[in-house]
């Protein structure tokens, strides 16, 4: 038996200028009053600003057969793909956000869980070392991937997305688990040196383009192969990360475009290449 | 201006000698002055630098802080800049950046480790307007910046006809065009071949075309720069940088500069100092780290640096800095393209990012990321290098601390490398924690040498204005200097070398940082952006022998994409330009 502390945001009117929110995680909630709560800063543009200004917060403790006291849950009741930086860099405890994510949703995450009925835009699970992101629907652009101009990606925790991602899925990761059951557009897996991308659906171009380690499956037909990969034998029903995938998939080494001696994996489904 | 007393501080002045005397420093009107009038003293703003450090302004002779290279870096490297951010103040912009930061940040944490005075140390002369637009949007810092002219077509063509009064004469029209202070040579002869996907590998091989060797230019450029008389010496990056046994071609590289005499022929005022506040060297080899490697291969790679100190040591026309790698992340930029890419395929993962430039007639450029990691073994033994190539030199007067930056690591370590040159602890408690062969195929782990505060003086101020022709002004407290002081939280009577990480923390944040007489920095927070000024040299030639150089320089400069109108620097590109007249044509001291 424990407290969970929980905490309901319910945006109060339309977001004008995105504004930047890394401060929302159960990390910065832990151990406030309501009131300090209430006076927490996000930044919209230039400006400083509490974040009573854009929700109304509600806060309640619940006994629950959870281990740990202090445990902080946040409820986000409404639509915040206007907010940035949502769970940026936390630890532990629980969001759940009952409408769509902005840019960089659980970026450089290390623990706890995020879910999203809605959307989350570009950047979720960036540099992403631990924890858990559910998203209900789709995912922009670098899902799970490095910064920009990094080569250093996500090391840990996993990202399941029930819809479709888009370009550059999971580049340079190099641990953890991403599972989008949709489709993704280019460069899924890019620069990968580990960890595993499981893809339910189709892929345009570009996987696994310039991985030298770690494992994509595409379940689905990928439109333009990448060149640098060589079969290397097929396998039945794969095990996958803790998932076993049905069917006989054709596998590739690479990428031998940027390694003499890639370690890289793509399993795709015999006959769907 | 109102005038300022330090009092009470333990000043460390080398340049006059004065090694801890506790006493006061007082400035008027921006300059160091004897003493005050009585009626100056009562409305002087009076520091208590009691039980502190007090030290000229740090100088730094070598950096890459401005320019197409860093600017490169900074481009190329996001990443870079994510994780190191500066809020902006009243006063001071935002910026961010770690081993490329933007130009404000850069003055701002130069200025809040006391130093006062950066010297950009490669300038090509096509990138010289942009070198310009960065320095004059840096604040903080007086600066200057060093012209490459190692791979020149015209300086080749001279050198190689052994025309070695046009020569000087064109490197003087190149000083007053491209508004530079000095001449840098970046692997000499090695970077034209590079354009052919070749280099040179030893002093004696002609080049492609020019037929030119490294020699050749070595000596060319050496003698031209003593003929004009520049405040500086020839700052060389020597042949073969990064390759296991260089060590010996650095060697060669240095006697051939033997026997060029120095001679700095400067129309400024030089205040008077007890050392000699002229330069003795005339070669200033740059990063001696990145040159003192020995072994043959990656293999069998160990240190060459007590081979290359032997060396130093001996010889009298010789000054080094030591582009220490304090490890962790670097950017390496140079105008040696080659070495560059020797380090791209090096770093063994295909895929790295990487650039590469041929600065048309007259040089290139390249650079890449990379991190030293204390676990690497080659990381290791170069962190023993830079740190033997300063203390198995035995006269502090031939070596400068840096870091190179940001290739060896950035100047924002410079505190860590002091610590290790103050503290033997320091030394082994790092060599610990890195892979063995940091100490195993080095000597570090046997020099007992812990250095003075008056030693650390020298190497990061006095020795420094000294080696670039700056301590006419710079790098000392005697009177008549600019009143540029940094003042430390360190009291020598208390000082104790094994406990490092005081020394880290102090050299880190300056107690103050006092630029032209005023506070500028504030337990290392910038209280006062103070205004600065930009250094480049005028030399002065016989006006038919430039006349001569004109029509050659006319002839090939058809082969530039640009036009010869838009070629020069215009005066506007400089805030506060101090030319330094260099009196070529005259002769004598």
């Amino acid at each position: 038996m424990a407290l969970t502390r929980k905490v309901r945001l319910t945006p109060r009117s339309e977001i004008g200028i995105m504004i930047e929110a890394e401060s929302i995680t159960p990390d910065t909630f832990a151990g406030k009053s309501e009131s300090e709560l209430c006076e927490i800063t996000v930044w919209q543009g230039p400006r400083k600003v509490p974040l009573a200004e854009f929700f109304d917060l509600e806060v309640w403790d619940e006994v629950g057969p959870e281990e740990g006291d202090g445990t902080v849950e946040i409820l986000i009741d409404g639509d915040v793909s206007r907010v940035k930086r949502i769970g940026q860099r936390m630890t532990k405890g629980k969001i759940v956000i009952m409408g769509s994510a902005g840019m960089h949703l659980g970026s450089e995450m290390a623990g706890g869980e995020i879910l999203v009925r809605g959307n989350a835009g570009p950047w979720a699970g960036m540099n992403m070392r631990g924890g858990r992101i559910d998203v209900g629907g789709d995912v922009g652009d670098h899902a799970g991937s490095a910064y920009r101009g990094s080569w250093r990606g996500m090391s840990g925790g996993n990202i399941l997305v029930h819809g479709n991602a888009r370009s550059q899925l999971g580049g340079g990761m190099s641990g953890g688990e991403i599972v989008v059951e949709g489709s993704v557009e280019n460069f899924c897996g890019i620069r990968q040196n580990g960890g595993l991308i499981l893809v339910g659906k189709d892929a345009v171009r570009g996987v696994g383009a310039e991985m030298i380690g770690g494992s994509i499956a595409v379940l689905g037909k990928i439109h333009q192969f990448t060149p640098g990969f060589v079969a290397s034998g097929t396998e039945r029903d794969p095990v996958l990360g803790e998932r076993k995938v049905e069917g006989v998939f054709a596998k590739f080494a690479g990428d031998y475009a940027i390694a003499k001696n890639p370690k890289g994996t793509i399993l795709v489904k015999e006959g769907m290449v | 201006m109102p005038s300022m007393v330090i009092m009470n501080g333990h000043v460390f002045d080398p340049l006059n000698g004065i090694d801890g005397e506790v006493m006061d420093v007082f400035i008027k009107d921006g300059k160091v002055v004897k003493d005050l009038s009585s009626a100056d003293l009562k409305r002087a703003e009076v520091i208590d630098a009691r039980g502190k450090t007090v030290m000229p302004g740090g100088v730094d002779s070598h950096a890459h802080v401005a320019g197409a290279k860093v600017n490169a870096g900074r481009l190329m490297r996001p990443e870079d800049h994510i994780g190191s951010v500066r809020p902006r103040t009243d006063i001071t912009h935002s910026g961010s950046g770690y081993t490329v930061p933007s130009v404000y940040k850069q003055g701002y944490d130069y200025s809040a480790m006391g130093y006062t005075t950066v010297f950009e140390a490669a300038m090509p002369p096509l990138e010289a307007r942009h070198t310009h637009e960065e320095m004059r949007s840096t604040p903080m810092l007086d600066m200057g910046a060093y012209l490459v002219l190692g791979n020149n077509w015209f300086l080749m063509r001279y050198l190689h006809q052994g025309e070695i009064e046009k020569a000087a004469a064109y490197v003087a029209w190149m000083m007053k065009t491209h508004k530079a202070y000095g001449i840098k040579c970046v692997n000499p002869a090695g970077v034209e071949n590079w354009g052919w996907g070749k280099n040179v590998h030893s002093l004696d091989e002609p080049n492609i075309h020019f037929e030119v060797t490294a020699r050749e230019v070595i000596h060319g450029l050496a003698e031209v720069n003593e003929m004009l008389g520049m405040p500086i010496s020839l700052h060389l990056h020597a042949n073969n940088l990064g390759h296991p046994g260089n060590a010996e071609i650095t060697k060669e590289s240095l006697a051939v500069a033997s026997d060029v005499s120095s001679s700095q022929k400067m129309g400024v005022e030089w205040t008077e100092t007890k050392v000699d506040s002229h330069r003795a060297q005339s070669v200033y080899l740059a990063h001696a780290q990145f040159n003192a490697f020995g072994g043959t291969s990656w293999r069998d790679f160990k240190s060459g640096a007590e081979d290359l100190a032997k060396y130093v040591n001996k010889v009298d026309h010789v000054v080094i800095d030591n582009g220490a790698v304090p490890f962790g992340p670097a950017t390496c930029m140079t105008g040696d393209g080659p070495s560059i890419h020797d380090l791209y395929v090096l770093a063994g993962i295909g895929g790295q990012k990487w650039s590469n430039t041929d600065v048309e007639l007259e040089c290139g450029s390249g650079v890449i990321p990379f991190t030293y990691l204390k676990g690497s073994p080659i990381s290791a033994i170069q962190w023993a290098i830079g740190l033997e190539m300063l203390l198995l030199v035995d006269d502090p007067w031939k070596t400068i601390m840096t870091t190179d930056h940001p290739n060896g690591g950035v100047f924002t370590k410079y505190p860590q490398v002091i610590a290790w040159l103050m503290s033997r602890r320091a030394r082994d408690a790092t060599a610990a924690e890195c892979h063995k062969w940091g100490y195993d195929r080095s000597s570090l782990g046997g020099v007992e040498r812990e250095m003075s505060l008056f030693e650390i003086a020298i190497l990061t101020r006095a020795n420094a204005a000294r080696t670039i022709g700056m301590a006419h002004r710079k790098g000392h407290l005697g009177a008549g200097a600019d009143g540029d002081v940094a003042i430390y939280d360190i009291d020598p009577e208390r000082f104790n070398p094994d406990d490092y990480e005081k020394i880290i923390s102090a050299f880190g944040k300056a107690a103050y940082t006092i630029k032209d007489g005023q506070v500028v920095v504030r337990q290392g927070e910038v209280v006062a952006v103070p205004e600065v000024r930009r250094y480049y040299c005028e030399p002065k030639v016989d006006e038919g022998l430039a006349k001569d150089m004109m029509a050659d320089v006319r002839e090939w400069f058809k082969y530039y994409t640009i036009g010869f109108a838009n070629y020069p620097v215009p005066d506007k590109y400089l805030r506060n330009p101090e030319p330094i007249v260099v009196n070529g044509a005259e002769g004598g001291c």
